[in-house]
């Protein structure tokens, strides 16, 4: 691979930077001037994700566009005689069928909030350099393959987002930045702390040459500690990542988040930010550790159905929209757990499919949240209703959105919750029988908010409002776009994925099963 | 010894003391005769130049020695393990020189010639007490630190609180003093020596002898009392009311030098004198001895963090922060290996540039506001962008997130802590490290997220601006590099020697 080549996935990665030094030197009033570059800012990112994935061989399971640069060395052992051995941190990214369709999915989020936050009002040129440094984070935690590395990138999204909760949010956004800043941190020093240990077992920091040294059987480095150590690092690991999922009972930040926030912030957060624990899991959790997840797996499943029915029953009885929203998200995520419980192809393949789906699903249905609440000020549902009269594209979009949620044949959410039961019911058949309960609920809930507020009899004050601006309507109809295209074309998705997924499930089930 | 023994030793290597003595001296005279006539800044501009003068001697120092050197039976020992904490030393007193030359208020302090002359005598305090190894010289470095720190608590002679604290500071230093030395006493009683090479040995054979009670008793005295000078729990109380009194340069004095002095002191001291004690369980140093100290340092961040949460004064937080602080420098000595001296280094490196960033900070705040409280960084954003940003980096960096150097020196001794299997000790770490958090981005919280009295844009003095930036930046770079800091004290330095390559290994 030649030199320009191997620079591309750090040009991806730090491409918002030119962004940021740009929104830098423009004076504060120039308001007009900020939310153009904030926005066409995003469409640089989103260039060079789809040159990547254009470029994507789908015919290797290898880490493509590799990068390596030496970094940081420091003293960590020395033997009797005094030599000194060094941690040797390496600036490594690469990705593979996992990673690519989710830099893709960020960059495409990332456009799209970006051209939602042409609401916000005040405070515009920090709004939108916050947005980029956090935009770096998430490119930067699907683009590491270091271990040092992703930490960094993870922890880079979260200083931006308490600024972008704590300052533009509703209400209560200190209390929800607060909440989110303490929850994730106890999330992140979990995490370091697997991650130093594994490096003292491995000697590594290199994510690939981790995952081979542990799912080797027999491996020299691997078999010097028990497996019952390994079943607590795979655990660490795993409640780590399921913090930032969020899996019951680690919810409650997360419900905060998504009511507190703006609008545009909600989208990257649902749609990107929770999807880094999904890929946590699977990454690390699994990659790492199959043996353990696949002993791990019922258990797995069990906290799967946990978050489907518990979001579904206590979506059915919110009064807010943006709350049967948001536990609709910890339900959707339950889906991402049973995918990854099956531990065949098809399982994972569901909740790699899920991750991408709801991400389109969830800022699709946040943004219009936003859009109405712009125009109501209000997202109670009771206080809702017969939108549909004033606001027909919009009532429409919305109808649509949540038909894709609940999995409407022909939509991406179909697609992904057929593959996750279909997985499922392979290894664990009586869990996905329970699980498939969720799908009821699912329709009950979100029937019920949608119809409420569309439908029925228009309120006085609502009667004039207007519908959907010009600059509402690109993301709507780019997200439905992604969501029916998934839905009819699934391989789009499907095709990066199979050769890493195949490299994966029968490691996973050759030593479990 | 007689006269001409004196004179044979090569008295060179410790011009960096005579200097700051000489400067000491040399300005108090000066101060006295013709004090009236100098500029405002002249002693503190002199005091600088004999820092400066110093540090270039004591690099010349590290780069022409390759072993230690020893006066009269280690009385003074010029070694690596000094030299290190002896740079660290000059730089922070440099560092409170130049915040107090740009800042200090004519009215806050009466005599200004003290403050600078009595800021070099406690410096060659700290550096007695960095190349010292013996009992009677590591004390009377000690006091001389002490001493002068108590007058520098109460220069503020009209304030009450400031007379209060130094009140306080010196009751409760007294009292760690007596402590101190009444395990220096059993020490004595159980070895006859005061050189701690020699005690090394000789408390060796007296553990064996039986006398191991007597020796857990003098290791805990020597722990509690010393744990005053690097507030760490259990002598912790008098941080907060000290630092709250104290001028703000004085009290970024306390937290930098004075702390990394008495890590210096406590390291060598403890270190040294009883690793070869043996126990029932093997070498008591890593047995039961670092597990007292694992206690401290576990209580030091417990305490420090847990109380940091309910504090209004921003220099009262800061001193809660640093009984935390205190606690994590702790945590390489759990038990200790070869390696804690660049885990060590690196985290005071990291912790003097933020330090210093954050008082300064507060200095300008709070003069501009006049008051200490939290809320006097209400809205500090809009009223100075730069402030409020390098502030943020300092608190980012207090809290251990990346890419700061505070990270990464907390990382690097995460890490240490959990090759040495010390898991305990790492989940009180990451636990409090989380707790610290909230107030840390308390202050961030005022200055972006309230609404502050005023909202003129706040006028920052020239220099103290451009020292504020430069050590944000610094912390910033040094958390994206590390590894210049770490390669050089790895090339460097080497202290292994200085503890007769006691020190265990840790093996890959």
């Amino acid at each position: 691979m030649d030199q320009v080549n191997n620079l591309l996935l750090s040009s991806l990665v730090f491409s918002p930077v030119l962004a940021i030094l740009i929104l830098a030197f423009i004076p504060n009033h120039q308001g007009g001037a900020i939310k153009k570059v904030g926005v066409l800012g995003t469409l640089l990112p989103l260039i060079l994700s789809l040159f990547l994935f254009a470029s994507f061989n789908y015919g290797t399971a290898n880490l493509q566009f590799v990068e390596k640069h030496d970094w940081i060395s420091i003293p960590i052992s020395q033997d009797p005689s005094g030599t000194v051995y060094s941690l040797e941190i390496n600036y490594e990214l690469g990705v593979d069928g996992i990673s690519m369709p989710l830099l893709v999915l960020t960059a495409i989020i990332g456009v799209l909030a970006a051209v939602a936050s042409w609401q916000i009002k005040k405070r515009l040129k920090e709004f939108f350099i916050l947005f980029h440094v956090l935009f770096i984070g998430m490119l930067g935690v699907f683009a590491a393959d270091n271990l040092f590395l992703f930490f960094i990138f993870f922890e880079m999204t979260l200083v931006p987002m308490f600024f972008l909760v704590g300052i533009w949010g509703y209400g209560e956004r200190e209390k929800a930045a607060n909440k989110f800043l303490l929850y994730n941190g106890i999330g992140s020093g979990i995490m370091l702390l697997a991650f130093i240990v594994i490096y003292l077992v491995t000697q590594t920091m290199n994510m690939e040459q981790i995952a081979t040294i542990f799912s080797t059987p027999q491996h020299p480095i691997a078999s010097a500690i028990s497996p019952a150590f390994r079943y607590g690092l795979f655990l660490a690991l795993f409640i780590a990542f399921a913090i930032k999922l969020p899996v019951f009972p680690f919810h409650t930040w997360m419900l905060k988040v998504h009511v507190q926030a703006p609008p545009s912030i909600v989208m990257i957060h649902s749609g990107i930010l929770l999807k880094m624990g999904a890929y946590g899991v699977l990454r690390m959790g699994i990659g790492f550790f199959p043996e353990q997840a696949y002993q791990f797996s019922t258990w797995l499943a069990v906290l799967g159905i946990i978050n489907i029915l518990y979001g579904a029953v206590l979506a059915f009885v919110q009064k807010d929209l943006k709350m049967v929203l948001a536990y609709s998200s910890i339900s959707h995520m339950g889906i991402v757990l049973l995918g990854l419980a099956a531990m065949n192809t098809i399982g994972f393949q569901g909740a790699m499919f899920q991750i991408v789906s709801h991400g389109f699903i969830s800022a699709l249905l946040f943004f219009l949240i936003g859009v109405i609440w712009d125009r109501t000020q209000t997202s109670m549902i009771d206080e809702l209703g017969g939108l549909a009269k004033s606001m027909p594209f919009v009532s429409g979009i919305l109808l649509a959105g949540g038909m894709a949620s609940l999995g409407l044949p022909g939509m991406s959410g179909f697609i992904s919750e057929f593959f996750a039961f279909l997985g499922l019911f392979g290894s664990l058949p009586v869990l996905a029988a329970v699980g498939a309960l969720g799908i009821v609920l699912t329709a009950v809930y979100l029937l019920r908010a949608i119809l409420r507020t569309t439908f029925g009899p228009t309120p006085d004050r609502f009667a004039r409002l207007a519908d959907a601006q010009p600059m509402e309507v690109i993301p709507m109809v780019v997200l439905l776009g992604f969501i029916i295209l998934i839905g009819v074309y699934p391989a789009i998705l499907g095709n990066p994925l199979q050769q890493t997924l195949k490299t994966i499930v029968p490691i996973v089930t050759g030593i479990g099963g | 010894m007689e006269v001409k023994d004196i004179f044979s030793y090569d008295w060179t290597y410790l011009l960096p003391e005579f200097i700051i003595l000489g400067f000491a001296t040399g300005l108090s005279l000066l101060d006295l005769f013709a004090g009236k006539r100098l500029g405002k800044h002249a002693i503190g501009l002199l005091s600088l130049l004999g820092i400066v003068l110093a540090g270039v001697f004591v690099f010349v120092n590290i780069q022409t020695m390759d072993q230690p050197y020893s006066y009269m039976a280690d009385m003074i020992r010029i070694d690596d393990y000094g030299n290190a904490f002896k740079l660290l030393f000059l730089g922070g007193t440099a560092f409170t020189i130049l915040i107090s030359l740009s800042y200090m208020r004519q009215s806050e302090v009466a005599h200004r010639g003290e403050f600078y002359y009595l800021l070099l005598s406690g410096l060659l305090g700290a550096m007695v007490m960095a190349s010292s190894a013996d009992l009677i010289t590591m004390f009377v470095g000690l006091e001389l630190l002490s001493l002068s720190s108590y007058v520098m608590v109460g220069l503020r002679k009209k304030s009450l609180q400031s007379n209060e604290s130094a009140f306080k500071y010196v009751v409760s230093g007294g009292i760690a003093t007596a402590v101190t030395l009444f395990g220096m006493s059993y020490v004595y009683g159980l070895t006859g020596s005061t050189n701690i090479y020699e005690i090394s040995q000789r408390l060796a054979e007296a553990g064996m002898m039986g006398f191991q009670f007597i020796i857990y008793m003098a290791f805990a005295f020597l722990a509690v009392g010393l744990a005053f000078k690097i507030s760490a729990a259990p002598y912790h109380m008098w941080a907060p009311d000290v630092y709250q009194g104290a001028p703000t340069p004085i009290t970024a004095f306390l937290a930098v030098v004075s702390k990394a002095a008495g890590f210096a002191l406590v390291f060598r001291l403890l270190l040294i004198s009883f690793l070869q004690v043996p126990s029932a369980e093997g070498q008591f140093f890593l047995t039961q001895g670092s597990l007292f100290i694992g206690w401290m340092a576990a209580a030091s961040m417990i305490l420090g963090n847990v109380m940091a949460l309910r504090q209004a004064n921003v220099k009262r937080m800061m001193a809660y922060s640093g009984i935390a602080q205190a606690g994590y420098l702790l945590v390489p000595f759990v038990p200790p290996t070869t390696l804690f001296f660049s885990e060590v280094i690196f985290y005071l490196f990291g912790y003097l540039l933020v330090s210093f960033g954050v008082f300064a900070v507060i200095m300008v705040v709070s003069r501009e506001q006049q008051t200490e409280d939290l809320k006097g960084f209400a809205g500090l954003y809009h009223r100075s962008p730069v402030m409020a940003i390098s502030m943020t980096i300092f608190m980012l960096s207090l809290a251990g997130i990346p890419i700061t150097a505070g990270f990464f020196g907390k990382f690097y001794l995460f890490m240490g802590a959990l090759a040495q299997e010390n898991y305990w000790l790492s989940a009180i770490m990451i636990v409090t490290s989380v707790i610290s958090y909230y107030y840390y981005f308390g202050i961030i919280r005022q200055m972006y997220m309230r609404a502050g009295e005023n909202e003129a844009p706040l006028s920052v003095p020239k220099g103290i601006w451009v020292f504020i930036f430069i050590l944000a930046i610094a912390t910033v770079f040094f958390g994206a590099f590390p590894g210049l800091v770490t390669d050089y004290i790895q090339a460097t330095f080497n202290p292994s020697f200085d503890f007769g390559n006691m020190l265990p290994t840790r093996t890959p």
